[in-house]
C-alpha cells in the first residue's frame, strides 16, 4: 500500500504514453467484452431454444425451398402435433440499415406453436382473420415506433408482388415475450396473402415447424419425416430446433473460432505494444530506479513497484472498456436479437476480463520489473547499463 | 581518537572489462572516525568513487574487509545490505538524483517508506528534514521548480531523513556555481558539527575539501597523503 504514491507517479510520469497505452488496453477490452458477449448469446440462444420443437428445413441449403404440399403428408407421421411453416421475406423497412426478421407464416398454427410469444386474443384473432394483417414484437415496434392500426410497407428484394409495387400489411398485433429473455424482434404476415400476391415461387415455403407429442421420440419422427422425402427433387433435414438455431449460427462459420481468433490478434498485439511501452518507460527511468535501490529499497521491492505500474494501467484500460463494453452490449443486442440470444455483459465475462487484463500486467511487466530487479547500482549510476 | 566508524583493512577492487582485469583499489587500508568530516581528493579515475561505493554499501571489495558501525557490510546478503544502507547511510550526488515526478517533500519521504512508520509520521519527519536544510516552503515544489542548490538541499534533507550516521557525498556541489557550493558545504559544516553527521565527501575541489576536517588523497588505488585542516601533511 505504502508504495501506490510512487506507482502511480511512475504511471503520472508521462501522461500521453500512459494515456495512449490505457486507450489500446480499452479498445482492446471493449472488444473482448462485445465479442465475448455475442459469443455468449449464441450459446443462450441455442439452450433457449424449444425442445419439443422440430424444424425440417432443405436439405442441401437454407436457401432452397420446400412445396407447401409437404405439410399435409409431414401431420401424418405418428407423434407430430402441430405444423406449421415459415419463408424468409427480407425486403426494406424504410431504409435498408432498419433490420429486424420478416416473415410470412400461418397465424393460427404458427402462434400455437410458439408458445414463448404472447398476443393478446382479439388482436390473435385479427391476424387469423385480415388477409393483410401482420403482428410484431414488442422490441422491433419501439424501436420503430409502430403501434396497431399502422400501414406497415416493404420494398420488395427476394419476393416481387404481381404488381411490381411495395408490399403493404396493416399491422393488427404486438407481441411480447413470456418472459424478457424471449427476444421479440420479428415481423410476421399472413401466409396466404403472400402466397397468393407474390409474382414467383408460388406454393414454397422456406421450412416447416412441428411440435411433437413426446421430445423423447424426436429422432424417429424426424427420420420418418425426412424418408418421406429422401430421393425426391426437395429432399429435407429434419432436426430439433436447437440444432437448427446451431447450423443457423455455422453459417457465418464457428462464432467461437472466429471471436477466439480475433481476440488472440488483438491481445498479441497488446502484449507487444504494451511490453514494448513498459521497457521502454522502465529503460528511461534506469537511474531513478538505481536511486531507489541505493536508498535501500530491495529487489523484490523494486518488482513488485514496476509490476504495479503495468497492472494498474492493465486494468484501468480493462475496467474502461468493460464500462463502455456495458453500454454498448445492450444495443448491439437490439440489433441482433433474431440472430443470437439476450445477449448481456454477465459477470462471468467481467471476471475474466479483469483476471486477463491482470494476466497481461504481469506478462508485460515482468521482463521490465526483472530488469529492474537485477539493476546494479553501481554500474546504473554511472550510465553503464 | 574518536572511535572509529570506518574500517578498511587490505581491501582490493578489480574490474573485469571482458578479459580485461582493470585494478582500481590497491591493498588500502583507512579508518575514519565517528564524527569526522572528510574529504577524499585525487584525479579522476584513482579510485574515488569506487572506495565511496564500498563504505556505502553499493559494491564490495574483491578482498579484505569493509566494516562500518561494527558490521562487516561486505559479507552482508544483497537484501540485508539494502536495509542496512537504509538505516545507516545518506547518499548525497553530483546531480541530486531526485525522481522528477515526486513534490520535494515527497522525494524526501522516499527512504522513510522502508520503515514501519505512518503516512503522517513520514510527512513530519520529511517536513523537519527539510526544515534543517532551509526549504520548508519549497515542499510541495517539484524538483524543476527548484534552483539547483536547492534540489541538492533536498536531496540532503533526503540523506538524514532516516538520521543515518554517515552521509557519503559524491562530489556534491560538483554541479553548483561558487556561491550556491558554499552554501551546500556550510550546511554539510553544520550537519557534521551540530547533529554529529560523519560525512565522507568525493571532490575534485580544493575549495570545496577545505570545510573538511580531513582530506585524504587518492592516487592510482592508493592512499598517498592526509592533510588535517591545521595545515600538517602526514602519509596515509
Amino acid at each position: 500500500m505504502k508504495y501506490f504514491g510512487l506507482i502511480f507517479a511512475g504511471v503520472a510520469r508521462k501522461p500521453l504514453r500512459s494515456f495512449l497505452t490505457v486507450a489500446s488496453l480499452f479498445i482492446a477490452f471493449l472488444l473482448f467484452g462485445i465479442l465475448q458477449s455475442v459469443s455468449k448469446s449464441f450459446e443462450t440462444g441455442v439452450d433457449l431454444a424449444g425442445v419439443d420443437r422440430l424444424i425440417i428445413a432443405p436439405k442441401y441449403s437454407i436457401v432452397d425451398m420446400l412445396p407447401v404440399s409437404y405439410l399435409q403428408r409431414i401431420q401424418q407421421v405418428p407423434g407430430v402435433e402441430v405444423i406449421a411453416h415459415q419463408t424468409w421475406f427480407n425486403g426494406t423497412y424504410q431504409d435498408p440499415q432498419n433490420f429486424f426478421p420478416r416473415w410470412p407464416v400461418p397465424p393460427a398454427e404458427f402462434m400455437q406453436i410458439h408458445s414463448e410469444w404472447v398476443l393478446p386474443e382479439a388482436q390473435l384473432q385479427a391476424f387469423i382473420n385480415t388477409r393483410t394483417g401482420a403482428i410484431v414484437g414488442r422490441t422491433t415496434a419501439e424501436t420503430y415506433g409502430m403501434s396497431v392500426g399502422d400501414k406497415i410497407p416493404f420494398i420488395p428484394d427476394i419476393w416481387a408482388n404481381l404488381d411490381g409495387t411495395s408490399w403493404e400489411f396493416d399491422l393488427v398485433g404486438i407481441y411480447d415475450g413470456i418472459d424478457e429473455k424471449v427476444e421479440t424482434s420479428q415481423f410476421f404476415f399472413n401466409f396466404e396473402y403472400f402466397d397468393e400476391y407474390r409474382a414467383a415461387g408460388k406454393g414454397t415455403v422456406g421450412n416447416f415447424v412441428i411440435t411433437i407429442s413426446d421430445p423423447t421420440q424426436a429422432n424417429r419422427i424426424a427420420n420418418d419425416i425426412d424418408i418421406l422425402f429422401a430421393n425426391s427433387t426437395s429432399e429435407t433435414k429434419t432436426s430439433t430446433e436447437k440444432e437448427y438455431q446451431q447450423m443457423f449460427a455455422n453459417q457465418i462459420g464457428d462464432i467461437g473460432f472466429i471471436m477466439t481468433a480475433i481476440l488472440g490478434a488483438v491481445f498479441f498485439t497488446i502484449i507487444l505494444l504494451t511490453g514494448n511501452t513498459m521497457s521502454q518507460a522502465v529503460r528511461e527511468r534506469i537511474p531513478e530506479l538505481a536511486i531507489l535501490k541505493t536508498l535501500g529499497f530491495n529487489s523484490a521491492s523494486l518488482l513488485l513497484i514496476v509490476l504495479g505500474e503495468s497492472v494498474i494501467l492493465t486494468v484501468f484500460g480493462c475496467l474502461l472498456g468493460l464500462a463502455a463494453a456495458a453500454v454498448l452490449v445492450p444495443e448491439f443486442s437490439l440489433s441482433l436479437a433474431f440472430f443470437v440470444g439476450d445477449m448481456a455483459l454477465t459477470s462471468d465475462i467481467v471476471v475474466t476480463a479483469i483476471a486477463l487484463s491482470i494476466a497481461l500486467g504481469f506478462i508485460v511487466g515482468l521482463p521490465p520489473a526483472l530488469r529492474a530487479m537485477r539493476l546494479n547500482i553501481v554500474d546504473a549510476l554511472g550510465g553503464h547499463t | 581518537m574518536a572511535e572509529a566508524l570506518i574500517s578498511l583493512t587490505d581491501v582490493c577492487k578489480q574490474y573485469s572489462r571482458g578479459k580485461l582485469i582493470v585494478p582500481v583499489l590497491d591493498n588500502l587500508n583507512l579508518e575514519i572516525s565517528q564524527g569526522d568530516f572528510l574529504a577524499l581528493m585525487g584525479p579522476s579515475g584513482s579510485g574515488k568513487t569506487t572506495l565511496l561505493n564500498l563504505i556505502g554499501g553499493l559494491d564490495r571489495p574483491t578482498s579484505g574487509s569493509v566494516i562500518v558501525g561494527g558490521e562487516r557490510v561486505d559479507k552482508l546478503s544483497e537484501n540485508k545490505l539494502a536495509k542496512w544502507r537504509s538505516q545507516n547511510v545518506g547518499f548525497v550526488f553530483q546531480f541530486y538524483n531526485l525522481l522528477p515526478v515526486l513534490t520535494a517533500q515527497k522525494n524526501v519521504e522516499l527512504p522513510l517508506l522502508l520503515t514501519g512508520m505512518s503516512a503522517k509520521q513520514r510527512r513530519e519527519h520529511a517536513a523537519t528534514a527539510l526544515e534543517i536544510v532551509g526549504l520548508k516552503d519549497r515542499a510541495k515544489h517539484r524538483p524543476r521548480e527548484l534552483s539547483g542548490g536547492e534540489e541538492q538541499r533536498v536531496a540532503i534533507a533526503r540523506a538524514l531523513v532516516s538520521d543515518p550516521s554517515l552521509l557519503v557525498c559524491d562530489e556534491p556541489t560538483g554541479d553548483l556555481d561558487r556561491a550556491t557550493a558554499d552554501e551546500i558545504l556550510s550546511l554539510l559544516q553544520v550537519l557534521n558539527q551540530q547533529h554529529g553527521k560523519t560525512i565522507m565527501m568525493v571532490t575534485h575541489d580544493s575549495k570545496a575539501a577545505e570545510f573538511a576536517k580531513h582530506i585524504l588523497h587518492l592516487d592510482k588505488g592508493s592512499l598517498t597523503f592526509e592533510t588535517n585542516q591545521v595545515g600538517s601533511e602526514e602519509p596515509a
